[in-house]
């Protein structure tokens, strides 16, 4: 099985996913910055395809992060990944974008058997969600996504750069204080829980916030 | 990507630069299909376009919108020679989302990418040839338009919309577009829709007051022409700074405080009377300065273009002045004056005919693309 999987929901990131390559990750790319996603994306998965020798037919599923995140750039991924398996009439799946930072985080030695995902939802706001994890097991969502304060969050470990921007007032793992989610981590969550039979979310973006628009009040007086 | 066939390009345009998606074919000069979903239903609550609202709604649209100009044009994406995207002007957020799926068709189909301007697009679908209409004759809209591929050499455009208010030199569409004015603030269609709101009309505010207008008095009350004083004017010889620009947010201070003056009195607003003042105003500046920056620039030929081109005052002015200094008018059939993708596939065709190289696909959206980049280089 070989997933290409996207997430635009911090940086820009696309990765080659297959049950045959070394930890699942065949090739990815990820920008470090937050605002470029238009411009970087779709060179970044030409450039992985013509690198792995792959075309659309070769791909059997697509994944793409729903979010949360700031909403133009999240966008940017989903509009990429419905269009692509559109156009390679492919299954596309979408998956919660703080998961790839709970997959790490389950992977890693800080793990706690509960913690917090955060990222930034500016606005001095994170995005966060709490993760539950056993021994050997995929991380399991036991609450979340929301947006809030950071200084409203439950007292758990809190991983991720949301995290790091805010650890005066949260319990902020050092070693994970920048990380982002990326498309890596989750196609390799992804292919998992398609292996273990688990089912996967459609493309609809998270955006847990409305548009900004106000319905006009009265006229106000020009006078 | 290798260079498209030259003739008769069979290319797929894409926009979204406001509130319309859509996805339009053409072959060479030939409309195959012009698909557009609105998400202007859901701006109404609002009185005007609201961004984020825009956006998320193309990103719903796109690919059944794709899937539907493809299945009316029958025509496959295989077949296509060159893909075409609005790369700008226009709402950044929306833009995005035109940008980002045209890059995924070009990446997953191999075709070339074209960034497109969006507002010479308006006047490269004036080069579209006419419909034929249900009697086999090409239909009265169409025969208006440019037609048959062919440019007047001196042209010019007048582009009016709930986005822009331009007046633009042709040259040539596909290397020498000038901008010679334009609105400093509102767009004129704002405009209307303000007023639209004050007036308790609705949205949109330019239908709502073009009907209202036709039982008022238009010369009841007047309304300022805005950056028609001499010091903006200057002279043929010594052009002011804003000679052939508009403004329209003083105007709509304006008619508010009319309003309130009449309500202050405690009379009955005379709405038709304004909306017919207002109106007046409007399209008396626009088609004023439009028709000086044309005897200005030697241009002989107007398109009218944009979504306010449908203003039936506006249609009627600017054709009687045109007519009175000698200029042909062309207005491109209504449904091809509104935001659309075949506008976007009309001029991608014609810059593949001249032999103009595609974008690739690293460019960036530019929310202020100038009208002197008609697509963006590689
Ligand atoms: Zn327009």
């Amino acid at each position: 099985m070989l997933i290409l999987a996207i997430d635009t929901s911090a940086v820009a990131s696309a990765a080659l996913i297959s049950d045959d390559a070394m930890e699942g990750v065949v090739d990815s790319f990820a920008t470090e910055d937050t605002r470029s996603h238009a411009e970087v994306l779709a060179p970044g998965i030409e450039k992985l395809l013509a690198g792995a020798g792959v075309t659309g037919a070769d791909i059997d599923a697509i994944v793409t992060g729903v979010g949360p995140g700031p909403f133009t750039g999240l966008r940017s991924g989903i509009a990429t990944a419905r269009t692509l398996a559109f156009v390679w009439n492919k299954p596309l799946y979408g998956l919660m974008s703080l998961d790839a930072i709970a997959l790490e985080v389950a992977e890693s030695t800080a793990a706690a058997p509960e913690f917090l995902v955060a990222t930034d939802a500016r606005r001095k706001e994170v995005y966060w969600a709490r993760y539950a994890v056993a021994q050997g097991q995929l991380p399991e969502l036991l609450d979340g996504p929301h947006v809030g304060f950071a200084s409203e969050l439950p007292e758990l470990p809190v991983f991720g750069a949301g995290a790091g921007l805010y650890a005066d007032v949260l319990r902020a793992d050092q070693e994970f204080s920048s990380k982002q989610p990326d498309a890596a981590s989750l196609g390799q969550f992804a292919l998992a829980r398609l292996n273990a039979g688990q089912q996967l979310l459609d493309s609809t973006p998270l955006y847990l916030r409305e548009s900004d628009a106000q319905v006009p009040g009265p006229r106000k007086r020009a006078l | 990507m290798s260079m498209p066939v030259a003739q008769q390009p069979l290319v797929l345009g894409i926009e979204s630069s406001c509130d319309e998606t859509g996805v339009g074919i053409v072959r060479g000069t030939t409309l195959l299909t012009n698909t557009v979903s609105s998400s202007m239903e859901e701006h109404v609550r609002f009185g005007g376009v609201i961004p984020e609202i825009a956006s998320r709604a193309h990103l719903d649209a796109f690919v059944p919108t794709l899937q539907e100009s493809l299945h009316e044009a029958g025509v496959t994406l295989e077949e296509i020679d060159a893909i075409a995207v609005t790369s700008g002007p226009g709402l950044a957020g929306a833009l995005m989302v035109g940008v980002c799926a045209a890059k995924a068709l070009a990446v997953a189909t191999g075709k070339p990418l074209y960034a497109i301007n969006h507002l010479v697009a308006h006047v490269g679908v004036g080069l579209l040839d006419p419909r034929p209409g249900q009697d086999g004759k090409p239909d009265a809209g169409a025969a208006a338009g440019l037609g048959a591929g062919q440019l007047p050499e001196n042209l010019g455009a007048l582009l009016v919309s709930g986005g822009h208010t331009e007046i633009l030199r042709i040259r040539s569409i596909t290397e020498d577009v000038e901008l010679l004015g334009s609105t400093i603030d509102d767009a004129a269609g704002e405009a209307y829709d303000k007023v639209a709101r004050i007036l308790g009309l609705g949205y949109p505010g330019g239908p709502a007051i073009d009907k209202l207008a036709r039982q008022g008095n238009p010369k009841s009350i007047r309304f300022p022409r805005g950056l028609t004083q001499p010091k903006y004017m200057g002279t043929a010889e010594e052009k002011g700074p804003h000679r052939y620009d508009w403004s329209f947010s003083g105007l709509k201070t304006a008619v508010a405080r009319c309003v309130e003056q009449f309500e202050a009195r405690g009379e009955d607003v005379p709405v038709a009377d304004i909306a017919a003042a207002f109106q007046e105003a409007v399209v008396d500046v626009i088609t004023s300065k439009a028709i000086l920056a044309c005897k200005e620039n030697g241009i002989t030929d107007l398109l009218l273009g944009g979504g306010v081109a449908a203003n039936s005052r506006l249609r009627e002015l600017t054709g009687q002045r045109c007519t009175s200094a000698g200029i042909k008018l062309h207005v491109p059939p209504l449904d091809l004056c509104t935001d659309n993708g075949a506008m976007v596939a009309a001029l991608g065709a014609q810059l593949i005919m001249a032999g103009v190289g595609p974008s690739g696909v690293e460019f960036a959206p530019d929310s202020s693309m100038p009208v002197t980049t008609v697509s963006v280089p590689a």
